[in-house]
C-alpha cells in the first residue's frame, strides 16, 4: 500500500521563502518565550532532593505539607503524583546541611507526621550542586560536539552549503523543542536532554537522505539540462515517500513510549514525538532551501577528480 | 544468476544469526529466588561449608532446588521466596559474623549456555530496585592532613637539632609556613629540612624574608589523594559486605569519587548509616594477671576490661589505652626477615609515638593487643518510634608480645598468614585515617518500581514491535514480511551484544531500542521506495531488486553515520540512565547496518531469486 500517490510533484522551493520566514518567525517565538519563562530545570541541573512515595490509601497534601514544615522542610513542594495516594516532594538544594540526610529525614517526616507508617519509598534522588553544575556541562557539550561532528561530516562528504542545511534544520528543529519546553514548562533534565540529542541524530539522518539525492541528481545526465531548483525540487519529492514512511514508523515507535513507557520516560517520549514532526518538517523544507539560498550549483556537487565514479551511470 | 547470494554470505548470515540466538536465549529463562553466601573476612568457602549449609537447610525442612560451591561465594537456589527467607535468616544465625547472607535473584540460565558464557543482560538499578550512590573523598581534607603531618615532623626535626623557630603552621596559601627570628637559623633549618624531608620543595615566602614556606610537590599529593581514594573503597567495600548485598558495584570514578550501588536495598536509610559508620583502632596491654575464667563468670578485675576476639576467644584487656588509631599514618604488611613469619609495619606519627614509647618500655615481653571499633548509628523502631541507636563493635584482632621498645615505626608479628596480615594492614589503614567523605549523588529505585519499570519498559518494546511491523507489513506486503524478519534479527542481535557485553540495560536503554525498531527499518525503507521506483521507470523485478539494494547502499551508510554521530555525542554525556539510551542506540544502529541491508537482501535472494519474477510484492 502507497501512502502517496506514485509521483509527486510539489514545488517545495516555492515555499522555501515563506517556509524559512515561518520558521524564523516561530524561533523568535521560541527565544522569546524562553527569555520570558525560562527552562523549568530538573533536578539534575538544579540539584535537590526529590522523593516520590506511595501510601496504602490516599493522603491528604496538606497533612504531608504540615508533617513535612514540622520536620523543618517548609521549603519544599508537595503534590501528587499519578494517584492521591502517591506524593512528589521536592526539596531544594541547601548549603552546609549534611545532604544525604535530607532524604531520610524526609521518609521520617512521612511516616510519622502523617500517621501512615506503610508509606513506601518509590524514588529518590538526590543531586549535589557541584554535580548538577556539572552536568549541565557534559551537556551541553554533548550537543555541542554532535552538532560539529555532524557538520565536519555532512561537509567532507557533500558540500559546505549541504552542511549548513543540515546544521540550520538540527538547530531549528533543538530550538522548538526548548521553546515548547519553554511554554509548556516541561521538566528540563538529563533524560530530556538525552532525547534533544537523540531528536538530532533523527533530523539529521532524515536530512542526509534528501541530500543524497541531491548530489546524486545533479551527477545524473537526465538533469543536465534542469535548473538547481528543479533538481532539489525533484530529489525532495523522489524521497518524499521515504519521508514520511520512516517518520512514521518512528512516530509510531515514540507514540507506544509515550503510551506504555510510563511516567520515568515521560518527557524524554514527549520530545522525540515533538522532534520527530518538527524534523520531518525541517528535512523537506528548511535543509534543502537553505543551500539554494546560499547559492548552490551544480558544479558543486560534481565529483572531484576520480571520486564516486560509480555514480555515474 | 541474477539476486543470488553466494554460499558464504548466507553462512555469514546464519552463523551471526545462530550466535546471536544463543547469547539472547539466557534472557527468556526466568530467575531464581537464591540466598547467597559470602565471607566477609577471611573465612574459607570450601566443601565443609557447602555441607554445614546443606546440613541446615534440611535441618529446616527445606529442600533447594540447588546448592552451587562457586568462586567465593556459596549459592543456594530455592523454589520460591517464602523459602528464600527462611533459610536467609536461618543461615544468619547459623554462620555468625564469618559469612554475610544476601537474598539475590539468580539467573536460571540452563547449564550448556552458562559454559558458553551466555548469561541475561545486565539490569539496570531503574529496572530492578536499588540504590545508586555517587560519593565524594574530600581532597582538601587530604592536603590538610598531609600538611599538619608535616607541621608535626618539622617541628620535632626543629626541636631535636635544636633550632630555634617563631612559630610551625598550615600556610593558608598552601604548604607549611615556619618563622623564624634571626637569618641563620632559617638557613639551617633549609639545610635540615632539604636534608631530611626530601619531599618537600621550598616556596615562595612572600614579603617577610624570616619565613620559610615549604609545599608539597604535585607527585606526593597525587600520590595521597590516590591512596585516600583506594582507602576510602577498602573500607566502602568492607562495609558493603556487612549489609549482603548480592552484587555490589563500588568503583572509582574520576579523580575523586567512588560510585556505589546496591541492587536490591530497599532501607536506604540503614544503607546510608552502615556506609557511613567510622572506625578506629586501639592499643591495650592484655592483662595477664587477671583470671579470664572468672572474668568470662562476671568477675572482671576493676583495671581490666573484657574483649572478645575475632576468632571468638576472650580477652582481658587493661583499662588504659596505650595508643589510638588516629597516631597511624601508614601500615603496611610483609615478611619479617629474621623469622620469615607475616607482619604488619606500623609508622606512627610524632605523638604518637612519643606515647608508644612510653607506654611500652616497661612491658617488653607482655603481650599487646590492637582492638578495632566501629561505631554505627542506625535508626530502629523502638516501641513504634524511631529512634536513634548508636552501636559499637568492639574486637580484639590481635594479640602480640611486646620484643622491644617501640617507636615511630614498629611491626606486629604473631599473624596467623600473609592473608590475615594483608587484611590487618588494610584494616588499620582503613580504620584510622580515610579522608571525610560526602554522599554528593543519590539514586534510589524502590522495588516496586524497579519492576513497574521493567514491565513498562517490556510493554512499550513488545507493542512498538508489533506496530511497526504492522505498518511494514501492509506497507510492503512480503518485502515487509522481510523488513520485519530483519527487525526481529537486529532485536535479537541488540539483546545478544548487550548479554556479551554485559552492559547495563536500563529503561533508557529500552526507550532506545523501541526508537532503533522505528529507524531500522528506514533502511528497508529506503530499499523499497527505491525498488518501486525502479519497477516505476521500467525495470524488471530482478533488476529492480538490484538497483534498490545497490542505490540505497551509499545513502543508508550517510544516514547511519551521522545518526552514529549524535550516538556517540551522547554517549560522551555518559551520566547513568542517559548512558544506558546511548548505548543501545549505537549497537541498534550498528547492528541495523547488517540486518537491514544483509539479511534482508539474503531473504529477499531465497524469495526472488535466481527465477523468473512476474511481479514484486512490494
Amino acid at each position: 500500500m502507497r501512502l502517496l500517490p506514485k509521483k509527486t510533484n510539489i514545488d517545495f522551493l516555492r515555499y522555501g521563502k515563506l517556509c524559512v520566514g515561518l520558521s524564523i518567525a516561530l524561533l523568535l517565538g521560541c527565544i522569546v518565550a524562553l527569555v520570558l519563562r525560562g527552562l523549568n530545570f530538573g533536578l539534575d541541573f538544579t540539584g535537590g532532593t526529590l522523593i516520590e512515595a506511595r501510601y496504602s490509601h490516599a493522603v491528604e497534601i496538606p497533612q504531608v505539607r504540615e508533617a513535612l514544615r514540622e520536620a523543618g522542610f517548609g521549603d519544599a513542594q508537595t503534590q501528587y503524583f499519578g494517584s492521591a495516594a502517591e506524593v512528589l516532594i521536592r526539596v531544594p538544594p541547601r548549603e552546609g546541611v549534611n545532604t544525604a540526610e535530607i532524604s531520610t529525614r524526609v521518609l521520617e517526616a512521612l511516616r510519622s507526621g502523617t500517621g501512615n507508617a506503610d508509606a513506601e519509598i518509590r524514588k529518590i534522588e538526590f543531586v549535589g550542586p557541584q554535580v548538577g553544575n556539572e552536568l549541565v556541562q557534559d551537556g551541553a557539550l554533548a550537543a555541542l560536539i554532535a552538532t560539529l561532528g555532524i557538520l565536519v561530516y555532512v561537509a567532507f562528504r557533500f558540500e559546505w552549503r549541504l552542511a549548513v542545511g543540515a546544521i540550520a534544520a538540527t538547530v531549528h528543529d533543538v530550538v522548538f523543542c526548548i521553546g515548547v519546553f519553554a511554554l509548556w514548562r516541561i521538566e528540563f533534565d538529563l533524560t530530556t536532554l538525552a532525547a534533544v540529542l537523540a531528536v538530532i541524530g533523527y533530523s539529521v539522518n532524515d536530512t542526509v537522505v534528501v541530500f543524497d539525492r541531491i548530489r546524486e541528481n545533479f551527477r545524473n545526465r537526465a538533469f543536465s539540462k534542469a535548473t538547481t531548483k528543479e533538481v532539489i525540487n525533484a530529489s525532495i519529492n523522489e524521497t518524499l515517500a521515504r519521508t514520511i514512511m520512516t517518520s512514521m514508523t518512528t512516530l509510531l515507535a515514540v507514540i507506544v513510549l509515550l503510551g506504555w513507557g510510563g511516567p520515568a520516560i515521560h518527557t524524554f517520549s514527549l520530545t522525540m514525538v515533538i522532534g520527530v514532526v518538527v524534523g520531518t518538517y525541517s528535512s523537506i523544507y528548511i535543509a534543502s532551501a537553505t543551500p539554494y539560498f546560499l547559492g548552490l550549483k551544480r558544479e558543486d556537487l560534481l565529483p572531484r577528480a576520480k571520486e564516486d565514479l560509480d555514480h555515474i551511470p | 544468476m541474477l539476486n543470488r547470494y553466494p554460499w558464504w554470505k548466507y553462512a555469514i548470515i546464519a552463523v551471526a544469526t545462530l550466535i546471536g540466538i544463543v547469547y539472547a536465549l539466557p534472557n527468556v529463562y526466568g530467575e531464581d529466588p537464591a540466598v547467597q553466601v559470602s565471607p566477609t573476612r577471611s573465612a574459607a568457602v570450601d566443601q565443609a561449608l557447602y555441607r554445614r549449609v546443606a546440613e541446615r537447610i534440611s535441618q529446616d525442612g527445606i529442600s533447594p532446588k540447588t546448592i552451587e560451591l562457586g568462586a567465593g561465594q556459596l549459592l543456594v537456589r530455592l523454589k520460591d521466596t517464602d523459602d528464600q527467607l527462611k533459610v536467609a535468616d536461618s543461615l544468619e544465625q547459623a554462620l555468625g559474623r564469618d559469612y554475610s547472607v544476601a537474598l539475590n535473584l539468580a539467573p536460571s540460565t540452563p547449564a550448556w549456555l552458562r559454559a558458553l558464557n551466555a548469561h541475561p543482560m545486565f539490569l539496570g538499578l531503574d529496572l530492578r530496585g536499588g540504590v545508586h550512590f555517587l560519593m565524594e573523598v574530600d581532597m582538601k581534607a587530604v592536603v590538610k592532613q598531609a600538611e599538619e603531618r608535616y607541621v608535626e615532623d618539622i617541628r620535632a626535626l626543629l626541636r631535636n637539632e635544636k633550632v630555634r623557630y617563631v612559630s610551625v603552621g598550615r600556610n593558608p596559601g598552601g604548604g607549611v609556613r615556619v618563622s623564624f627570628r634571626e637569618a641563620a637559623d632559617r638557613d639551617q633549618a633549609l639545610g635540615l629540612i632539604r636534608d631530611k624531608l626530601t619531599t618537600l620543595q621550598v616556596g615562595d615566602a612572600g614579603a617577610s624574608a624570616l619565613d620559610l614556606v615549604l609545599t608539597i610537590g604535585e607527585p606526593e599529593l597525587r600520590e595521597r589523594r590516590t591512596f585516600a581514594l583506594q582507602q576510602n573503597i577498602t573500607t566502602l567495600r568492607n562495609r558493603v559486605n556487612a549489609l549482603g548485598v548480592a552484587e555490589p558495584v563500588i568503583q572509582q570514578q574520576g579523580e575523586s569519587r567512588i560510585v556505589v550501588q546496591l541492587p536490591g536495598i530497599q532501607d536506604t536509610a540503614r544503607a546510608k548509616e552502615i556506609l557511613g559508620a567510622t572506625a578506629t583502632l586501639e592499643f591495650r596491654l592484655v592483662d595477664s594477671s587477671g583470671d579470664i575464667n572468672a572474668a568470662l563468670q562476671g568477675q572482671v578485675p576493676i583495671n581490666a576490661k573484657l574483649y572478645k576476639g575475632r576468632d571468638g576467644r576472650p580477652y582481658l584487656l587493661d583499662r588504659r589505652v596505650i595508643l589510638t588509631g588516629d597516631s597511624i599514618t601508614d601500615a603496611s604488611s610483609g615478611i619479617e626477615q629474621q623469622s620469615g613469619s607475616p607482619a604488619v609495619y606500623i609508622t606512627l606519627d610524632g605523638k604518637g609515638a612519643k606515647r608508644m614509647e612510653d607506654g611500652t618500655k616497661d612491658n617488653i615481653g607482655k603481650l599487646m593487643a590492637t582492638v578495632f571499633i566501629e561505631t554505627r548509628t542506625e535508626t530502629r523502631t523502638v516501641d513504634g518510634q524511631p529512634q536513634k541507636v548508636t552501636t559499637t563493635t568492639e574486637e580484639v584482632i590481635n594479640a602480640a608480645t611486646i620484643r622491644d621498645r617501640l617507636g615511630a615505626r614498629f611491626q606486629i608479628t604473631g599473624i596467623d598468614s600473609p592473608q590475615e596480615a594483608r587484611n590487618l594492614a588494610l584494616l588499620l589503614r582503613a580504620g584510622a585515617l580515610s579522608a571525610p567523605i560526602q554522599i554528593v549523588e543519590e539514586r534510589t529505585v524502590g522495588p516496586s518500581a524497579g519492576k513497574e519499570n521493567i514491565e513498562q519498559g517490556f510493554d512499550s518494546a513488545l507493542v512498538g514491535f508489533l506496530i511497526v511491523a504492522a505498518f511494514m507489513i501492509i506497507s510492503y506486503r512480503l518485502c515487509g514480511v522481510v523488513a520485519v524478519i530483519a527487525l526481529a534479527a537486529n532485536v535479537v542481535l541488540i539483546i545478544a551484544i548487550l548479554s556479551l557485553f554485559q552492559a547495563t540495560l536500563t529503561l533508557p536503554g529500552i526507550a532506545g531500542i523501541v526508537l532503533t525498531m522505528g529507524m531500522a527499518v528506514d533502511a528497508n525503507v529506503l530499499i523499497y521506495e527505491r525498488m518501486r521506483e525502479e519497477i516505476d521507470l521500467g525495470l524488471t523485478p530482478q533488476a529492480a531488486i538490484k538497483a534498490g539494494f545497490d542505490r540505497a547502499f551509499a545513502t543508508i551508510v550517510d544516514a547511519n553515520f551521522t545518526h552514529l554521530i549524535a550516538g556517540v555525542a551522547l554517549l560522551l554525556l555518559g551520566s547513568g540512565p542517559v548512558r544506558g539510551f546511548a548505548v543501545t542506540l549505537i549497537i541498534g544502529i550498528l547492528t541495523s547496518q547488517f540486518t537491514a541491508v544483509m539479511v534482508s537482501r539474503g531473504v529477499i535472494n531465497l524469495i526472488y531469486g535466481g527465477r523468473k519474477v512476474e511481479r514484486l510484492s512490494v
